[in-house]
C-alpha cells in the first residue's frame, strides 16, 4: 500500500484555470520525492491538495489511508495530525518563542508537561537550534527561521512531511543547510514530498523528480534531475 | 486527565489572549462595562416601578355602601355574593360605628358634629371594603357588585385609577424594551469587537489548524475569551449599581419624594441584580465569540 496515491486528478479553479489535468503520482513508504515545474506549472496545487488546502475537482487522492478528496472541513485535523508541512514563509508566531511554537503544534494532543517538553526540545535538537529555544523568531535569521518550522512539523513525528519551497526564500548556503536536515528526517524514515525550482538542490540530491508543466505530469523519475 | 489539560490550556489561552490583546481586550470590556450599567440602572428603575404600581395596586379599594334598611341577612347575604364575583381578592367590613369613631377622632369639627348622633341616629351607612386581584378590572367587578340588592352605592376612584394603573403598565413596558434592546446591543458589540481581536489572530488560527488542531480545539480559547471579558467588563457594573443604589437608598431614606413612593430594599434585589449582570456579560461574551470565530475556520 502506497502512503500517498493521487489518481486521475483534476483540480479546476473557480476562475477556470486548470491547474491539475489527469495526474497519477503513487509514493510508498520511506520515499524521497521533489516535485518540480515553472510557476504556475500545478506543483503548488499538488501540494496543496496533500494536504486538503485544496480539494481536487475530480480524481481521488489517499493520503495515509485518508480519501482528503471526500474529507470534510471539520475532519481536516484528522489529516493534518498525520502529517507535518514546512512553507517557504515559515508560518511562525512571532509573539511566541522558538519553544512555544514548535510545543504549540503539540498542544492540541493534551500531553503532560515533561513528554511535550522531551519532544520539542528532541525536535529542536534536530534541527540544530538548542541554544536559541528561548529566541523569538524575529532574532532569528531566515535558515534558522525555517529550522523552527521544521522542528515544529516534526514534532510529533508524522509520517509524511510535506514541504512547500522550503528553501524559496533563503541563500543556496543556508539551503544546502535545510536540505541535509529534510534529508536526515527522510533516512529517520519519513516520507518527504518537497515542492520546489531550486536546480542545484534537486541535482545534489538524486531523489526521484516528479515534474509538472502546464498541469499536466510530464515526468517521474527515479533519481532524476532538474529537466528543462 | 487529557481532556482535562486540554481545557485547562485553552483556559489559560482565553487569559493569555486578554492581556494579550489587551487595547482591544480593553475596548470590548468597555463596551460591556458601559452597556451593563445601562443595563444594571434600567433594571433597578423597573424593579422600582413595578414595586410603585405593586404597591398602589395594593391600596386600590371598591367600596361598598350597604342599604341602610339592610338587615344582618341581607349583609351575610351581601358579603357572600361579593365572594362570588371573579376577581375578589379580600373583603372586610365596616360598621357605621366604627366609622363614626373613625370620623370623630380625625377632626375636631367632625367630632362635634358627629356627637350630636348616636348609635342609633348614625346617618352614615355600613361598609364592605373590598379589595380585587386584577386591578385593570376594577370596573367590571364594581359594576358586578352594584347588581348585588340592597347596596346603596359602590365607588372607587373611578377613572384616576385605571389611568395611573395604564400609565405604569407603559412605564413598565417602556423599561423592558430598553433592557432587551441593551442586551442585543451588547451582543452585537461584543461580537465586532472579538471579530477584531480574532482578525489579529488570523494567523494563529490559519497555523493551528495547520497543525491539526480541531476547530472545536480553535473556538475553545476565544470561547474562554468571551467568557472572559464578559466576566471582567461586568465587575465595575455590578459594584457601580450596587454601590450606588445602597447609596441612593440610604440618603433617601428609603422613599421617593414623599412616604407615598417607597423604594425597593436593595438586600433584596441587589444579589439577583448582580447575578443577571454576571450572566448577561458571560453568556453574551461568550457568544459573540463563538459566533466570530466560525468564519475564520476555513482554511
Amino acid at each position: 500500500m502506497n502512503l500517498i496515491e493521487i489518481r486521475n486528478v483534476y483540480k479546476q479553479y473557480k476562475n477556470g484555470v486548470t491547474a491539475l489535468c489527469d495526474v497519477n503520482v503513487a509514493i510508498p513508504k520511506g520515499d524521497f520525492v521533489f516535485v518540480i515545474g515553472s510557476t504556475a506549472s500545478g506543483k503548488s496545487t499538488l501540494i496543496k491538495l496533500l494536504y486538503r488546502q485544496e480539494k481536487p475537482s475530480r480524481g481521488e487522492v489517499y493520503v495515509g489511508g485518508i480519501n482528503v478528496a471526500k474529507l470534510r472541513n471539520r475532519k481536516v485535523y484528522k489529516l493534518r495530525r498525520k502529517i507535518g508541512i514546512v512553507f517557504q514563509d515559515y508560518k511562525l508566531l512571532p509573539q511566541m518563542t522558538v519553544y512555544e511554537n514548535v510545543a504549540f503544534a503539540l498542544e492540541i494532543y493534551g500531553l503532560p508537561e515533561k513528554e511535550v517538553r522531551k519532544k520539542v526540545m528532541n525536535a529542536i535538537e534536530k534541527v540544530g537550534l538548542k541554544e536559541k529555544f528561548r529566541s523569538y523568531p524575529d532574532q532569528l535569521s531566515g535558515g534558522e527561521q525555517q529550522r523552527v518550522s521544521i522542528a515544529r512539523a516534526i514534532v510529533n513525528n508524522p509520517k509524511i512531511l510535506i514541504c512547500d519551497e522550503p528553501t524559496g526564500n533563503l541563500d543556496p548556503d543556508t539551503s544546502m543547510g535545510i536540505m541535509e536536515i529534510i534529508n536526515k528526517i527522510n533516512e529517520d524514515g519519513t516520507t518527504i514530498i518537497m515542492a520546489t525550482h531550486d536546480k542545484d538542490i534537486v541535482n545534489t540530491y538524486k531523489k526521484r523528480v516528479i515534474t509538472l508543466d502546464k498541469g499536466i505530469l510530464i515526468g517521474d523519475k527515479e533519481k532524476g534531475g532538474y529537466m528543462k | 486527565m487529557k481532556a482535562f489539560r486540554i481545557l485547562i490550556n485553552n483556559i489559560a489561552d482565553g487569559f493569555k489572549s486578554v492581556f494579550r490583546n489587551f487595547s482591544l481586550s480593553l475596548a470590548s470590556i468597555s463596551c460591556i462595562t458601559i452597556t451593563l450599567i445601562l443595563v444594571g440602572i434600567s433594571i433597578i428603575l423597573s424593579e422600582n416601578v413595578n414595586k410603585f404600581t405593586d404597591d398602589i395596586e395594593k391600596d386600590v379599594t371598591i367600596v361598598v355602601y350597604i342599604d341602610k334598611d339592610a338587615t344582618e341577612e341581607d349583609k351575610e347575604a351581601i358579603k357572600i355574593n361579593i365572594n362570588l364575583l371573579p376577581n375578589i381578592e379580600s373583603i372586610e367590613f365596616l360598621s357605621k360605628e366604627d366609622i363614626r369613631k373613625d370620623m370623630s377622632t380625625e377632626s375636631d369639627e367632625l367630632g362635634t358634629i358627629l356627637s350630636g348622633y348616636d348609635e342609633a341616629t348614625n346617618p352614615l351607612l355600613d361598609e364592605y371594603l373590598v379589595k380585587v386581584k386584577d386591578t385593570e378590572k376594577i370596573g367590571e367587578t364594581a359594576t358586578a357588585i352594584k347588581e348585588i340588592e340592597k347596596i346603596n352605592t359602590v365607588k372607587y376612584g373611578e377613572g384616576m385609577v385605571e389611568e395611573l394603573v395604564k400609565i405604569f403598565n407603559i412605564i413598565k413596558k417602556i423599561t423592558i424594551v430598553i433592557v432587551v434592546g441593551l442586551v442585543i446591543v451588547t451582543a452585537f458589540l461584543i461580537s465586532n469587537t472579538i471579530k477584531i481581536t480574532i482578525n489579529n489572530r488570523k494567523r494563529q488560527i490559519e497555523i493551528m489548524r495547520l497543525v491539526g488542531a480541531s476547530n472545536s480545539y480553535i473556538k475553545l480559547p476565544f470561547f474562554f475569551e468571551g467568557i472572559i471579558l464578559g466576566f471582567l467588563g461586568s465587575i465595575i457594573p455590578i459594584f457601580l449599581t450596587c454601590y450606588g443604589y445602597i447609596f441612593l437608598y440610604q440618603k433617601m431614606e428609603g422613599v421617593l419624594f414623599t412616604e407615598v413612593i417607597t423604594l425597593v430594599n436593595p438586600d433584596k434585589i441587589l444579589f439577583t441584580l448582580s447575578l443577571i449582570l454576571l450572566s448577561i456579560g458571560v453568556v453574551v461574551g461568550a457568544l459573540g465569540s463563538y459566533r466570530a470565530v466560525r468564519r475564520y475556520l476555513k482554511i
